[in-house]
């Protein structure tokens, strides 16, 4: 059958189930009456957006064809990235991740999964880890950030990434600029008595003791494919004490 | 030197904990645009239309490639999706290639193309497709082979198990997107690539777009996991590479996250038959392992999952079979232990179920079964100390105080099971080239085409080439990841050491011998007129050996002799008559604890123990996470992974890394690794058998088997889930 609909959101053929199981392969083209299009269409019109969330996706796209009437508005943002101001004027659609890797060119900040759910991004604003994924850049005029990149004083490694180093946390290095970072907002999260899902006593004040059992629980927003967690674990530990 | 085994830290950690360390997409030069892929919606069919002109007319567009407007091939493969022609074989397929300015411009250029497709019906039934499956072979190694009368033996056993065990389609979702960054300069591409092949790719990119292979130059100097995904060339890269020809800039592209759930790779799903006779007294008399696996409509690819059951136990009755089930999906690749992974869950779970139908301990058959030689072919091993393993892991688990029954150990209302699982890896070993290069400012330079992918690769290098050389390995610099230097073999199937270390070995022999030959007919050299026997070099001097005083420093006599680096390149090939005369692999055994929540389903995976006969360990911090990197793989094949397939349209459904759950530091409790250490040097001079794929073997059958033993129930559907545990 020869059906239409827009290529990157939808991930099901323009056709309803029925006749998608009905399809013969010996002929294979089949003229279809009722474009999925206009299906969905008819269908969200009566049914709201509940119910068919995968399907009204794509009739977003389709019927309202919205970015026809987008037009990409820049924007001008000053960003205090390691204590260095930066001026940029920018597509108010770029992250913060794509502002520091693409514009400032400050590609130890990874991208891993850019929905936030892997960690391989995270950055240290004001001081609190955030996934930079998910942040728009000129959201933050007026925000310190710190990266990788901002850690180290010069030459002098940073105790966690002195740790990182002597206790292998890490195999291909991809997500370790955003472990070390999550680690270095951890230690100040625990420094402050924040309770994890994990902590003993939640009516205890004061800094948390960080044992393997709540190193592991505050790292888990921080994926490593590689494996190296009873690493990041000894690194984290081992920082926690000197620090 | 003696630094081969010492728990050396990386020579690349500070780049790496700095973010100094450059991946593949993160090469600036004038003039970079951004590519972003579209894909197709349907898993079969054609296109029947595709309109762009709102694409083309969005804010920032440079091109749009599509099947109509795409640049014809001269060496284009069926098995690529590089926009030759309008069929769909896969939901996902690369279907046009948006160009802009901007990574924003791009996207949203993207997502306006409307396609038509015309739908044919897909085949994505997996079993219905078993009647239609065909064999295949991995690596040319048949995926049938047989010895002894298996039928016979099944009949007169005593005691048989005959089970089914399946496995899900695995995305290897490295934290590091595929990514290349194309360049033409003529008839010349240079492309960074984050590949474990780099050679390789180089040879398939020229073949593709029909110019020599030195036209082609590939860059990699650190790849951020592959897991064997970045092995195969995949569509994107030479779709890079056109794209960049037709704006005549360099071109980005990266791939997103969802899309890294189809078009470059993944673990096949498998479907395993275990049947296992025995005596009354523990002694396998035959086993049939029977595999369908599936593979798509574009390119064969088999998991080989009954390869280890051809050398894991000595039975004298064996038949092992592989069907491939083609659907229209995303052709599968070879996946961590490709093939080993999933056969010996299969494997060590039905041994499991065996020693309980004979009530006896499942530490105690394996060793019943142990086998000196290789049960096929009846040749010796280049060395096997699996015994010692299995001893020194249950003395270290504390084995000894299980106690056999199901539910029988418990901790609160926890139930904590014990489970055992033997594991074991091919040792491979393939040509490789290196140079070992004296630079005039003092410092060595020892480099290969090899791929750093978090194996620890440039501080084994610079070891090697520290001990052949009896140089400190603070003056050495390494180099890889460029087609420029002398080939290596791609990094996968354990093989990166055992190949590469051997041609460092010969290169730096011959520099060293180069040196001290130029150095004693050098009229200016204090070791003037010996001979090379009489002469050494050592920790940067050149230096009579009866006479160490009488010695130079090696940058003064390179100033003196005319300011060029002295070099030594060596090809060294493996021993290909080995085979006829060894069965080599590496073995080892795996412990695991686990904790049920006997309500709610749950399991914790509480402590694993392993101990690995893989030769000689090169370095001991590197090896360490090796190992522990292949038990966490094993715990989230054993718990965790899996690729949904919607059945109608053969999309996955959970690609992101929310929905496809990889194991997460709360996941991994206390992991006790280590090895035998005994040198097997029939395969290479320093004796490393490989270990980047032996930790994933065994574990999650090691895990599985703690779960039956925690809740008595036996799932034969991985991953264990709570919900398979509370059914």
């Amino acid at each position: 059958m020869t059906t239409e609909n827009s290529s990157r959101t939808s991930t099901v053929p323009e056709t309803d189930s029925e006749e998608y199981s009905s399809v013969n392969p010996a002929t294979d083209m089949i003229d279809c009456k009722l474009s999925r299009r206009d299906f969905v269409k008819t269908v969200g019109y009566f049914t709201g957006a509940g119910a068919l969330g995968l399907q009204l996706i794509s009739v977003e796209t389709i019927v309202e064809c919205a970015p026809l009437e987008f037009s990409a508005s820049a924007h001008t943002v000053e960003l205090t990235v390691n204590g260095l101001v930066h001026k940029l004027t920018m597509d108010t659609r770029v992250t913060l991740l794509d502002a520091l890797r693409e514009y400032l060119k400050l590609t130890g900040t990874k991208k891993g999964c850019d929905h936030g759910q892997c960690g391989a991004c995270t950055v240290l604003v004001n001081g609190r880890r955030i996934n930079s994924c998910l942040s728009l850049a000129v959201t933050h005029q007026g925000d310190q950030i710190t990266t990788i990149e901002g850690l180290s004083g010069g030459e002098e490694l940073h105790p966690l990434q002195t740790a990182f180093i002597e206790h292998d946390g890490f195999q291909c290095g991809y997500c370790t600029p955003g472990q070390i970072c999550s680690a270095v907002a951890l230690l100040e999260e625990a420094r402050r008595g924040d309770a994890s899902f994990v902590t003993p006593d939640l009516a205890h004040t004061g800094r948390v003791e960080l044992t393997p059992e709540e190193i592991r629980e505050r790292m888990s927003g921080n994926v490593c494919r590689c494996g190296a967690y009873p690493g990041i674990v000894q690194a984290v530990q081992t920082a926690s004490r000197t620090l | 030197m003696n630094t081969i085994g010492k728990p050396i830290s990386r020579v690349d950690g500070k780049l790496k904990v700095t973010g100094s360390a450059r991946y593949s997409a993160e090469f600036d030069m004038p003039g970079l645009c951004y590519a972003v892929l579209v894909q197709s919606t349907i898993p079969a069919g054609r296109i029947a239309g595709m309109d762009d002109s709102l694409a083309r007319k969005a804010a920032g567009v440079l091109a749009v490639l599509t099947p109509e407007n795409a640049q014809r091939l001269p060496g284009a493969e069926k098995r690529l999706s590089l926009l030759q022609d309008n069929q769909v074989y896969y939901n996902g397929q690369p279907v046009a290639v948006v160009v802009a300015e901007k990574l924003e411009e791009a996207h949203h250029a993207a997502s306006l193309i409307k396609i038509r497709y015309s739908v044919s019906a897909p085949k994505l039934d997996f079993v219905a497709g078993f009647p239609s499956s065909h064999p295949g072979n991995h690596n040319g190694e048949p995926g049938d082979m047989s010895w002894g009368d298996v039928d016979g033996a099944l009949k007169d056993s005593d005691i048989k198990i005959d089970q089914v065990y399946t496995t899900p389609i695995h995305h290897h979702n490295p934290m590091e997107p595929h990514a290349a960054i194309a360049q033409w300069n003529g008839d010349e591409l240079t492309v960074h690539e984050s590949a474990q092949d780099i050679s390789g790719h180089r040879a398939k990119l020229a073949k593709l777009f029909g110019v020599q292979e030195s036209n082609v130059r590939l860059i990699c100097l650190f790849v951020g996991g592959g897991f064997g995904c970045k092995g195969p060339l995949w569509s994107h890269v030479p779709l890079a590479a056109m794209a960049a020809r037709q704006v005549n800039r360099p071109v980005k592209i990266v791939l997103e996250r969802p899309q890294m759930f189809g078009p470059v790779g993944a673990r096949p799903r498998t479907h395993q038959r275990l049947t296992v006779g025995a005596t009354r007294e523990g002694k396998l008399t035959a086993i049939r392992h029977e595999v369908h696996a599936h593979t798509s409509v574009i390119e064969d690819y088999l998991e080989s999952s009954a390869f280890p059951t051809r050398v894991m136990y000595g039975c004298p009755n064996v038949s092992t079979i592989h069907r491939i089930v083609d659907l229209n999906l995303g052709t599968p690749t070879y996946t961590r232990a490709p093939g080993v992974a999933t056969g010996t869950y299969a494997l060590e779970v039905a041994m499991d179920e065996l020693a309980y139908k004979l009530n006896m301990d499942p530490l105690q058959l394996r060793l019943l079964n142990y086998t000196e030689n290789d049960p096929q072919t009846k040749l010796p091993f280049t060395g096997k100390h699996l015994r010692d393993c299995y001893t020194r892991a249950a003395e270290r688990f504390g084995w000894s105080n299980r106690t056999r029954e199901p539910r029988s150990m418990r901790d609160g209302s926890q139930l904590i099971g014990w489970g055992v699982a033997t594991e074991t890896y091919p040792a491979n070993r393939r040509p490789a080239s290196a140079l070992v290069r004296f630079k005039p400012d003092g410092r060595v330079l020892v480099a290969t085409g090899t791929h750093e992918i978090g194996n620890g690769i440039y501080t084994i290098m610079i070891q090697t080439a520290a001990d052949a050389l009896n140089v400190s390995p603070d003056l050495i610099d390494a180099q890889l990841g460029d087609t420029a230097l002398p080939p290596a073999p791609i990094t996968a199937g354990s093989m990166t050491v055992a190949s590469v270390t051997p041609a460092i070995q010969t290169a730096a022999e011959r520099v060293r011998t180069r040196l001290l030959q130029m150095a004693v007919a050098d009229s200016g050299s204090p070791v003037h007129d010996a001979s090379v026997d009489e002469v050494d070099f050592k920790d940067g001097l050149i230096f009579r050996k009866l006479s160490p005083n009488r010695s130079e420093k090696l940058g003064d006599f390179i100033a003196r002799n005319g300011g060029q680096p002295i070099e030594g390149i060596a090809h060294v090939e493996p021993d290909e008559t080995l085979k006829q005369k060894f069965a080599s692999h590496s073995f080892g055994a795996v412990f695991a604890e686990v904790s049920v929540d006997p309500d709610l389903g749950p399991t914790r995976v509480r402590r694993v123990t392993a101990v690995y006969d893989v030769g000689k360990v090169l370095n001991e911090k590197t090896a360490r996470s090796q190992f522990i990197g292949g038990i966490v793989w094993g715990i989230g094949l054993a718990l965790h992974e899996d690729s949904h397939m919607d059945a109608r349209t053969g999309r996955i459904v959970n690609e992101n890394l929310a929905d496809y759950h990889v194991p997460v530091n709360a996941d991994i409790g206390e992991i006790d690794v280590s090895a035998i250490d005994i040198a097997d040097t029939h395969l290479n001079p320093l004796g490393a058998r490989g270990i980047g794929e032996i930790g994933i073997t065994g574990t999650a059958a090691a895990v599985a088997n703690a779960i039956y033993h925690a809740t008595g129930k036996r799932i034969r559907d991985l991953p264990i889930t709570p919900q398979k545990l509370i059914a």
